[in-house]
C-alpha cells in the first residue's frame, strides 16, 4: 500500500523557515525559554534536521524570577537533545549596574531581559535569534516580519521593514546587525496546543491544573508560593486549582483557575476561553504601546 | 486543519479594518479582554459605536492618524477553517505592501465604497490581484448603509467593475460581488435582511467554501534543495539529505529526477518526514530526499522529474513592482533571489512602466520608482531554471536584493 505524506501547512512553512537559518546564517541561536512556544520550536527544529541533531545551540535569558519547574524541564530536554544549553542571567546584569530593577508593587524583571539577550548575542557574536513569537499574540507582533533585522543597538525598525513575498526569506545583513526568527509566525496559541497534543510532547507540570497557594490582585490570580511576586499584607492567600497559559517571568504571569490536568482538557480549555493569553500578561497591560515600544529597544 | 490565507485591499477610509474588526466580532473571535480595549477607545475618540479598526491597526502612528500603514496579520478560525488575513494598506504609497500581503494569499477582498463606486484606486487593486494571479476575489461593496441599501448603486458599481474584468487575461479568476455594510454588519457574517434584493452568500459563508489547498499551484514538480542534511552519526553514516520545500506537484519513491543545473539523472530512493518514510510527498510539504546515485547536489540545485525540466536561461524578462526609495534605472546590479537560489544580476533595460492610474504603459520611461509596476530585462551571471509565472508562480518569481543596502528592494514575475 502506498503510504503519502499528509501535510499541515503550518508545520511545513515552520520547517522552510528554520532551514533557511541555518543555509542563510553563520551562527543561529534559539531562544529558549521553556515555554511550550520554544517548546514546540525545538520539535519544528527536530524535524527539520532529522537525522542530524538540531545544528544551533539554545539560549535562554534567565530573569531568576523562572519557575522552578521549567527550569528543571529545560535542563532535561537540552540533555535528551544532546544540544549545548546556554544560560545567562539578569541578575548578572543587575550586579553590573546595567539595569536597576523595578520596584513596588507591579515590579517584573521581564523588560529587564533585553539588555542581556543583546549581551549574549554579542558576546556569541549569534547573527540569527530564533523565538517563538506569534502574530496572534499582540497587535504589534502581527506586523512582526519572519525575518526581522535588527540594528547594532537591537532596535526594531517598523516603519522600514523588508517586504516578505512568498517563500523568499531575505536574511542579508551587514557585520554588527542580527535577525530575529519567528517561525510560528502563523501559528494562534490553539494551533501551538493542538500541535503539542498531536505530536504528544511532554511540556512542564505548571501548564496543567495542580493547587497553588495564590492571591488574587486587579481580577487576576497571582502565585504566592515564593517571593518573587510582590504581595501586600492585605492581599489574602489562599489554596487555588490553577494552571498557567505562559510560563513568563513569575512576576508578571498569572495563573487561570482551571482543573484541566491533561493537554485534551487543556486544548479544550483553549477552544472555549474568552480571555486573550497574553490578557494574563501584565508587562502588556501597562500601555496600549507597551509591546511595540519594548521591540524598539531590542525585546524580540 | 485548512488554512485559507486572505488579502484585503481597499483606499484609505473604505472600511477594511473595521471589515476585519467587524468579522472577528462577529465570529466571536475577539477576546473580552480585547473587546473591552476597543471599547474604552471608542469611547476616548468620542465614537459613538465601537470602533473595530481598533482590533488591527497595531503601531502608535497608525492609532494617531487612524490609517493603516503596514500589513498586519490577523487570525480566527471557524468550525471548518483557519483564517489568515493579512491586513493590507491601501494608500497609494503603499503598493509594496499590498503586493507583499497577496503574495501569499489566495484569495481577496477588495473594498469598494458604495458612495464613491469604483475609482483610480480599485483599478490598482484589481491589477495588482491579476499581476498576482490571485485565484478568488470577493468584490465587497461596502458603506451600503450610507446609499439606503440601494440595489441600483449596487448594479452600477458592479457593472463599471466588470468592464475593468473584460480587460483581464486571466479568465480562472473567479470574482463575487458581495453588498455589506462592515460597520452595521450586513452580509458579512450573515445576509442582512436590508438587501432582499440581493440572493448571494455572505462574505463569510463564501469564504467558507473555499478550497484552501489551492495556494500551492498545479503543475510540475519543482524541488528546490535548501540544505544537504549529513548527520555524521554512526547509524546513518553514508547519509545524504537534500531538504526542501516541494512546490507545484507531487514526487514519488522511483521517480525518474533531473538535478539543475548540472543535468544529472538520478531516482527518488526514499522521502522522509521526519523520522518517518513515506512513498509520496504532494506540492507544499517540507520533506528530506535521498537519490539512488552519489551525485553532487548542494543549496540552490533544483531537483525535477526528468521530462519535466524548466528552461535555463541567462537572460530573463519581467514585470517588476519596485519596492525601494532609490529607483531601478538601466546598468544597475542587484542580487537576485529566485527561490533559495541567489545569482548576480544586472537590469539591461526597461521596456515601460505602467502609467499610475494604469490606464496605459509608458514606454518611452527608462525608470521604475517606488510603487511602480514595469517591464523589466535582466542578464545574470549564472543560468537559472524558472517557469512563467503564470505557470508556476514559485518558480517564476524572484526578488531584487540592492547589494549595498541588503534591502529586498523589488520583486518580479517571469513573463
Amino acid at each position: 500500500m502506498s503510504k503519502e505524506l499528509s501535510i499541515n501547512p503550518l508545520e511545513t512553512e515552520a520547517i522552510h523557515i528554520f532551514r533557511e537559518v541555518v543555509s542563510q546564517f553563520e551562527k543561529p541561536v534559539l531562544l529558549f525559554s521553556g515555554g511550550k512556544d520554544s517548546i514546540t520550536l525545538v520539535r519544528l527544529a527536530q524535524k527539520a534536521f532529522w537525522p542530524a541533531k538540531i545544528p544551533f545551540p539554545l539560549l535562554h535569558v534567565d530573569t531568576g524570577h523562572n519557575f522552578p519547574e521549567t527550569i528543571e524541564f529545560r535542563d532535561r530536554l537540552a540533555k535528551e537533545l544532546g544540544v549545548e544549553l546556554i544560560v545567562r542571567n539578569v541578575q548578572d546584569a543587575i550586579d553590573a549596574g546595567k539595569v536597576k530593577e523595578e520596584t513596588g508593587k507591579y515590579a517584573s524583571r521581564n523588560s529587564l531581559q533585553t539588555v542581556t539577550l543583546l549581551d549574549a548575542l554579542e558576546e556569541f557574536k549569534f547573527d540569527a535569534a530564533i523565538g517563538g513569537a506569534r502574530r496572534d499574540e499582540e497587535k504589534a507582533r502581527a506586523k512582526e516580519r519572519i525575518f526581522s533585522v535588527r540594528d547594532d543597538f537591537g532596535q526594531w525598525d517598523e516603519k522600514n521593514q523588508r517586504p516578505e513575498l512568498f517563500d523568499m526569506l531575505n536574511g542579508k545583513i551587514d557585520l554588527g546587525q542580527n535577525v530575529r526568527v519567528f517561525p510560528i509566525s502563523n501559528w494562534t496559541e490553539l494551533d501551538v496546543w493542538s500541535y503539542i497534543e498531536q505530536e504528544e510532547i511532554e511540556i512542564p507540570s505548571i501548564y496543567f491544573a495542580h493547587k497553588r497557594k495564590t492571591f488574587v490582585r486587579d481580577g487576576m490570580i497571582w502565585s504566592a508560593e515564593d517571593d518573587v511576586v510582590y504581595r501586600e499584607e492585605d492581599e489574602i492567600v489562599e489554596e487555588r486549582l490553577v494552571r498557567f497559559r505562559t510560563v513568563g517571568d513569575m512576576s508578571c504571569t498569572a495563573a487561570v483557575l482551571s482543573d484541566a490536568v491533561s493537554i485534551e482538557k487543556v486544548v479544550g480549555e483553549i477552544r472555549e476561553s474568552t480571555i486573550s493569553e497574553r490578557g494574563a500578561r501584565i508587562d502588556d497591560k501597562r500601555s496600549e504601546a507597551a509591546m511595540e515600544t519594548r521591540k524598539q529597544q531590542g525585546y524580540f | 486543519m485548512e488554512v485559507l490565507k486572505i488579502a484585503t485591499a481597499g483606499s484609505v477610509d473604505d472600511g477594511k479594518s473595521t471589515l476585519i474588526g467587524r468579522i472577528l466580532y462577529d465570529t466571536k473571535s475577539l477576546t473580552t479582554d480585547k473587546l473591552e480595549a476597543i471599547e474604552t477607545r471608542s469611547k476616548a475618540n468620542g465614537f459613538d459605536y465601537l470602533d473595530f479598526s481598533l482590533a488591527t491597526d497595531g503601531l502608535v502612528a497608525e492609532r494617531e492618524q487612524g490609517i493603516t500603514i503596514d500589513v498586519a496579520h490577523i487570525y480566527f478560525s471557524t468550525a471548518k477553517k483557519s483564517y489568515i488575513i493579512a491586513d493590507t494598506p491601501g494608500h497609494i504609497e503603499y503598493t509594496r505592501n499590498m503586493v507583499t500581503g497577496a503574495s501569499t494569499s489566495q484569495a481577496s477582498i477588495i473594498l469598494v465604497d458604495a458612495r464613491n463606486g469604483v475609482i483610480e484606486q480599485t483599478y490598482r487593486h484589481f491589477f495588482i490581484n491579476n499581476l498576482l494571479r490571485i485565484k478568488d476575489i470577493v468584490v465587497a461593496v461596502n458603506k451600503m448603509d450610507l446609499v439606503d441599501f440601494s440595489e441600483e448603486k449596487f448594479n452600477a458599481i458592479k457593472a463599471e467593475f466588470e468592464k475593468m474584468i473584460a480587460q483581464s487575461d486571466y479568465k480562472d479568476q473567479n470574482i463575487t460581488f458581495v453588498p455589506i455594510s462592515a460597520l452595521k454588519g450586513d452580509n458579512v457574517v450573515s445576509t442582512s435582511e436590508n438587501t432582499p434584493w440581493y440572493k448571494g452568500e455572505s462574505i463569510l459563508d463564501h469564504l467558507e467554501k473555499l478550497e484552501a489547498q489551492d495556494v500551492f499551484e498545479k503543475g510540475q514538480a519543482r524541488f528546490p534543495v535548501q540544505t544537504v542534511i549529513r548527520p555524521k552519526k554512526d547509524e546513518f553514516h553514508d547519509f545524504r539529505g537534500y531538504a526542501g520545500k516541494l512546490y507545484g506537484g507531487d514526487l514519488a519513491v522511483g521517480d525518474q529526477v533531473t538535478v539543475l543545473p548540472s543535468l544529472t539523472k538520478s531516482k527518488i530512493k526514499e522521502i522522509y518526514f521526519f523520522d518517518k518514510k513515506f512513498d509520496k510527498a504532494g506540492r507544499g510539504s517540507s520533506i528530506n530526499v535521498t537519490l539512488e546515485d552519489n551525485i553532487n547536489v548542494s543549496r540552490g540545485d533544483m531537483i525535477v522529474k526528468t521530462g519535466e525540466e524548466p528552461g535555463v536561461h541567462k537572460t530573463l524578462k519581467a514585470k517588476v513592482c519596485w519596492m525601494d526609495s532609490k529607483n531601478l534605472v538601466g546598468g544597475t546590479k542587484y542580487l537576485l533571489q529566485h527561490g533559495v537560489n541567489r545569482v548576480q544580476a544586472m537590469v539591461t533595460g526597461i521596456d515601460n512602466v505602467l502609467a499610475p492610474d494604469f490606464s496605459g504603459e509608458d514606454a518611452s520611461a527608462d525608470a521604475l520608482a517606488l510603487n511602480q509596476i514595469g517591464e523589466v530585462n535582466i542578464k545574470l551571471a549564472k543560468p537559472v531554471f524558472y517557469d512563467k509565472y503564470a505557470e508556476n508562480k514559485t518558480n517564476g518569481s524572484f526578488i531584487l536584493i540592492d547589494p549595498q543596502t541588503n534591502h529586498t528592494a523589488g520583486v518580479g514575475f517571469i513573463q
